[in-house]
């Protein structure tokens, strides 16, 4: 379980957003939505210490991830897989090398058992026959799935999504909302994901908070949405060009 | 104000390699590998310009060494113990600062910009072990090694232009060279090399991790990295100097 309390952070004079909290339940998938700027990937890097926030704490079942120490939260994001916006891959290396990279240095499997797992990922996000190309000969949308790959090969607690549908073409956006819905349903991931592309928070979420005006502005299951009155939710999912 | 944090942000980055070192296991591979890009790469622009740095020595020497009192084997021994304790420690360096300094800082730069290196820590990887102290260490280790290649290169140099030219001959050149040696001019200057081996791939590894802003960034971390390096080469070059000659 992931709580969120009170988390307050500021980059020098801008505050970024105050007295965050919000809580996320084993096996959930929590939606992060809010206009850009509104610190959405602030936010997810706080979930993985990437960024220390000015007040507040992040509890992962129960430990306060700002107290610990570094080699504890080395351990600790070992049970973590992030999609970051950009897929963030090593664009030195293949895709199956990609896919490989974290079970070489955490695992002690030989090198028949690091194969069956990377291509257990890969074929999780339709991708099998990719392995042995470099990032850069692959499209947006196969470099997100690659990623995916990446982050589930070490088969973590947590997956944190950061933009996983932004500059995608609807089709691929959609099959990106499938692999999300099916690593939550298959392999019982609890998944936060940032996005302010509203097809997608509908398609997987469970739950909603919408970051807006430097602070947690509404936060509530998706049926609660549906039915909120709340002006700045209703205008941010009306400019998404979308209906509810 | 901003010297001083990067000041405190260097001083934390080293630390943290030197803290991490004891993780031999995540990073040898990498080591060898930086080695081979920073030593083995480097030889033939090294052996190039140690060659010709050599053979303009000589020339220029024997051209103000125009007196007849002046024994020929003179040019060898200035030629020699000049590359020695000096050219052959500097001039690679100042060469290595473009061509490894700004290779480090690129590679650290663009893995900054593009979230690699979040990537890698959210993983679970020290990044700073993974990715600073590889390539600070195979500095450390290879510099000595382009430095000998750079002075056996100039001493060649040296000898072929004196014998081409007429204005020394092979055997003059080398009995003036042996007449000078000294241990400790070698040992200096493999002193140096350590020290420039770590300025150059510490400044650029730092200058490549902290790099912010997409493509611009990373190319003013690059010039950055070359051009400092180039200077504390200098400063740390005259500081030697001052301390062990």
């Amino acid at each position: 379980m992931i709580e969120i309390n009170n988390l307050t952070k500021s980059f020098g004079a801008n505050l970024v957003w105050e007295n965050v909290s919000l809580t996320v339940d084993d096996g959930e998938t929590l939606a992060v939505i809010g206009k850009s700027g509104s610190g959405k990937s602030v936010l997810m890097k706080h979930l993985n210490v990437l960024l220390y926030p000015d007040a507040g704490e992040v509890l992962i079942d129960g430990l306060n991830i700002f107290e610990i120490r570094y080699a504890k939260l080395r351990r600790l994001r070992q049970r973590f897989g992030v999609l970051f916006q950009g897929a963030a891959l090593f664009d030195s290396i293949t895709a199956y090398e990609n896919v490989a990279f974290p079970l070489r240095f955490f695992s002690d499997f030989k090198e028949n058992e690091i194969h069956e797992r990377v291509m257990e990922s890969l074929k999780l996000v339709n991708l099998a026959d990719i392995g042995i190309k470099t990032p850069a000969e692959l499209s947006g949308g196969m470099r997100k799935r690659v990623g995916l790959a990446r982050a589930i090969v070490m088969k973590p607690d947590y997956l944190l999504y950061d933009e996983p549908t932004s500059g995608l073409d609807p089709q691929t956006s959609d099959e990106i909302n499938d692999l999300i819905i099916n690593m939550a349903d298959t392999l019982d991931i609890t998944s936060i994901v940032i996005s302010h592309d509203m097809h997608s928070v509908l398609r997987v979420a469970d739950k909603v908070a919408f970051l807006d005006q430097q602070k947690l502005s509404w936060y509530g299951t998706v049926d609660e949405m549906r039915k909120s009155d709340h002006k700045e939710l209703h205008a941010f999912i009306i400019a998404s060009e979308y209906t509810i | 104000m901003q010297l001083f944090v990067d000041v405190g942000r260097y001083c934390r980055l080293i630390y943290e390699a030197i803290r991490s070192s004891t993780e031999f296991g995540m990073y040898w591979k990498n080591i060898i590998i930086e080695m081979v890009k920073t030593g083995y790469d480097s030889l033939p622009i090294i052996i190039l310009a140690g060659f010709f740095t050599g053979a303009v020595m000589t020339i220029q020497t024997s051209y103000q060494l125009v007196a007849g009192f002046i024994p020929p084997e003179t040019i060898g021994s200035i030629v020699s113990q000049s590359l020695l304790i000096e050219l052959a420690a500097v001039i690679s360096a100042l060469v290595l600062a473009g061509r490894v300094g700004a290779r480090i800082a690129t590679e650290l730069g663009t893995m900054a910009v593009s979230e690699q290196i979040d990537a890698l820590e959210s993983m679970g990887f020290n990044s700073v072990t993974f990715l600073v102290m590889p390539r600070v260490l195979a500095g450390i280790f290879m510099f000595p090694v382009i430095y000998v290649a750079a002075a056996v290169a100039g001493m060649s140099g040296g000898l072929l232009s004196g014998y081409m030219t007429g204005a020394v001959p092979m055997a003059d050149f080398m009995l003036g060279a042996r007449q000078v040696f000294s241990p400790a001019d070698v040992s200096f200057g493999v002193i140096k090399s350590f020290v420039f081996g770590y300025i150059i791939t510490s400044i650029s590894c730092y200058k490549g991790y902290f790099a912010t802003g997409g493509a611009e960034g990373v190319g003013q971390a690059t010039t950055q990295a070359a051009v400092l390096s180039c200077i504390y080469i200098l400063v740390a070059d005259f500081v030697l100097a001052f301390l062990l000659l």
